[in-house]
């Protein structure tokens, strides 16, 4: 299995990763093939980012800083796909911009 | 015929019904199939198997079909009302262990992914206390 591929941004949404919000990155990131996780800290703990119930019981609050990261065939696009509706505060033009 | 299995939502109240419904809608999409029903034929609280069995119907998918229920009745009138199904469509369809409304919106985005009806029901179901 290849490395993990990480990033991170900071999330700046003013309800943090509530109840909308996770149903988005939970969908965006079911789109992907790759393994994905997220995590509030660097070192964890990480948890499935195709998880609705444990992306929702994550509970991260606005200004936490979101780590990503992804193995697998298309990772390099998970993780700028989940980065991308993170710092977009989950708009709708960027939640469903899921690979072909 | 859609390929995500649908959701159903059985309250004894049509208003907590239809706004359990508005909010998979608006939180996961129209893509799941999506039935629900609520109140007795009188227009009173309850349910009825009648109700149900339509909105199982509305929501048919051939993955199959997982209905959240509130309080009791709900759920034995949903058990029945699988038990009067066809034949064919008795054992696609399940009655989920979850809180209606938080139930309703995890289990249509597991749907919404493509997942099986198991893995749907044991979504909606890692909300329940162990």
């Amino acid at each position: 299995m290849s490395e993990w591929l990480t990033g991170s941004i900071l999330m700046t949404h003013d309800v943090g990763l509530h109840a909308r919000p996770s149903v988005k990155l939970t969908k965006l990131a079911k789109g992907y093939a790759s393994a994905i996780e997220i995590a509030g800290a660097a070192e964890g703990p990480w948890i499935d980012a195709k998880s609705i119930v444990k992306v929702m019981a994550m509970k991260a609050k606005k200004d936490t800083i979101v780590y990503v990261r992804a193995r697998g065939t298309d990772a390099n696009k998970a993780v700028a796909a989940l980065l991308t509706l993170i710092e977009h505060d989950f708009d709708d033009d960027h939640a469903n911009a899921v690979s072909g | 015929m859609s390929d995500k299995v649908g959701i159903v939502i059985v309250s004894h109240s049509p208003d907590v019904a239809r706004g359990a419904a508005d909010m998979v809608r608006q939180m996961v999409g129209n893509e799941v199939p999506l039935g629900f029903c609520g109140g007795n034929p009188d227009g009173g609280l309850g349910t009825s198997v009648e109700k149900i069995m339509k909105a199982i119907d509305e929501a048919w998918s051939e993955r199959g079909v997982a209905i959240l229920v509130d309080l009791g009745g709900a759920e034995t009138n949903s058990e029945m009302a699988i038990e009067m199904l066809p034949p064919e469509r008795q054992g696609k369809v399940v009655v989920c262990n979850a809180p209606i409304v938080e139930g309703a919106v995890m289990a249509a985005t597991e749907a919404w992914g493509g997942a099986s009806l198991e893995d749907v029901r044991r979504t909606a179901e890692e909300l329940s206390p162990q």
